[in-house]
């Protein structure tokens, strides 16, 4: 009995940890896209979803998962790259409600592209061969899968940190994200710096996507059940804040999962309460500057 | 080394430079002088391309810059120290420096720039918002000289800072003009401005009504001072 409760326990906070990684993925993204932008990509989720099913066709046609795992982000970071280049570029200096609508007509024109390409019904994505079995954690049974995600997310959330903290890219961005105008007198292709980092948080919402999609199948609904989400991760954490991202998502994931299993009715509620208090004690979320 | 040739800029309805002529010559400081909100600052960010010249040259070592973007400018060779110093708050004072360092540099170095600024080495692992007003503006110049500029523009350096502080400011400045650098900068303190530069230049309402040599300028101090500086 409390060797059971133990395995529960333990069952659920690698649930949780796995759940993290694949909210990290969407809110880092999000979080640094605004940080160097003052724009809020309202697209986020679409790319996310872009993301499963460009995963899914490359997993059919190549037979891989991890192909689909490496090819399809960068694709899609493409797309972002093109699109930053292409049309956000004009925007700049205007006032973010122009951005709202771009990025808000964007997720409505890729929605349509990918229910015109994929079909609306959802797809199935098979869990790589690799990771198809079970662990026991405690006698419980624990998909291999979920403990690659929360591993992966780790792994990845490390790699991030430290480009961002060793990287001359990421001292630009940190500059950028600081004050764009200084960061530009003293050099810096500010341009640059915006079409990379729209890119690699596209790119990272798509990562997200290709993982998440052999837990939730790909579908034309997942755009939107994680824009929510990847919003509260953000507005909890600050906007703008790596860590804010990290621990923004784990609270959201440790209450979906908690909440899902103990309290399934409130468990919605729980987050935007949450949400609701660190916006009255810190209106700028966790680890975010209130401007 | 820098020369403006007619430079007018335009904000909104406003003329705010009217054809600025100015010449820094090698190694020279020059220095613009001025009441509040005559154009001073604007014609070093026009300078810059921060603000766009609606009309005149700016050339750099014989290149004409103008038009370009200031991140061009300033690869061009253009280092600017901004009015209010906008140090990054969150960076330490050695990622301050290195936004700038494009390439490893060959005439300021680190230790070189450290030698210089010795308390800005004792904090090297501080964060921008953690330094005084003072070594905010040895980190704003330490900073601007890590990509070896041929030329620096100082906005205000003096403003805000404590006169202990503002005489470290002027051996600074001249001990940076015996190693070469080319400066061109932007004073309300007249001494320091007079301390320091090899010619004086007075704007009012968006033109250079006057130009001396600090001889000349200190002779007509008084009349200068009454007729255009003070309020």
């Amino acid at each position: 009995m409390q060797l059971g409760t133990l395995a529960l326990l333990l069952t659920q906070t690698a649930n949780v940890l796995s759940q993290t990684a694949l909210l990290f993925f969407l809110g880092v993204g999000l979080t640094l896209i605004f940080g160097i932008m003052r724009v809020v990509n309202f697209a986020h989720g679409t790319i996310y979803m872009l993301g499963a099913y460009i995963g899914y066709s490359l997993a059919r046609v190549t037979g891989s998962f991890w192909v689909a795992l490496i090819v399809a982000p960068i694709i899609v970071g493409a797309v972002g790259v093109a699109f930053e280049a292409g049309i956000l570029r004009r925007l700049y200096g205007r006032d973010g409600s122009a951005f709202l609508m771009v990025t808000f007509g964007l997720a409505l024109i890729l929605g349509d592209v990918v229910q015109i390409g994929w079909g609306a019904s959802a797809l199935r994505v098979a869990v790589p061969d690799l990771l198809s079995g079970v662990v026991l954690l405690l006698g419980e049974p624990f998909p291999d899968y979920r403990l690659f995600l929360a591993g992966f997310g780790v792994v990845m959330a490390i790699a991030i940190w430290q480009v961002l903290e060793r990287t001359r890219f990421g001292l630009l961005i940190r500059a950028t994200s600081q004050n764009p105008e200084m960061a530009r007198a003293l050099g810096t292709d500010v341009q640059l710096i915006r079409s990379g980092v729209f890119g690699v948080g596209c790119g990272l919402a798509a990562l997200g996507g290709v993982l998440a999609s052999p837990l939730v199948t790909a579908s034309l609904g997942m755009a939107a059940s994680m824009i929510i989400d990847a919003f509260v991760i953000v507005i909890i954490g600050g906007m703008g804040s790596f860590v804010g991202s990290l621990i923004g998502a784990f609270l959201v994931a440790f209450v979906q999962v908690f909440g899902n299993f103990y309290l399934p009715e409130l468990a919605i509620a729980f987050i935007y309460l949450i949400m609701l208090l660190v916006l009255i004690v810190r209106p700028g979320g966790l680890l975010g500057k209130e401007d | 080394m820098l020369r403006i040739e007619g430079l007018n800029a335009h904000y909104g309805l406003g003329h705010v430079l009217q054809g600025i002529d100015l010449e820094v010559a090698k190694g020279h400081i020059g220095a613009l002088l001025g009441r509040n909100g005559v154009g001073k600052s604007t014609t070093l960010k026009t300078v810059m391309g921060l603000v766009k010249a609606s009309g005149g040259t700016v050339t750099l070592d014989g290149q004409v810059i103008t038009g370009r973007e200031p991140h061009l400018v300033a690869r061009a060779g253009i280092a600017y120290v901004p009015e209010g110093r906008l140090i990054f708050p969150d960076l330490t004072v050695v990622e301050n420096i290195r936004v700038a360092e494009r390439r490893p540099a060959i005439d300021w170095p680190l230790d070189r720039l450290f030698g210089l600024f010795p308390s800005l080495a004792e904090r090297r692992a501080n964060k921008g918002s953690q330094l005084s007003g003072g070594e905010q503006q040895m980190l704003a110049i330490a900073r601007a000289l890590a990509s070896d500029p041929k030329v620096m523009l100082l906005d205000e350096p003096s403003q805000g800072l404590a006169p202990l502080v503002v005489r470290e400011l002027a051996s600074v400045i001249r001990q940076l003009c015996r190693a070469g650098v080319t400066m061109l900068l932007v004073e309300q303190n007249m001494n320091l401005a007079e301390a320091v530069a090899h010619r004086l230049h007075v704007m009012v309402k968006g033109r250079i009504v006057y130009a001396a040599s600090p001889e000349q300028f200190r002779a007509e101090a008084n009349e200068i001072r009454s007729r255009y500086l003070t309020v």
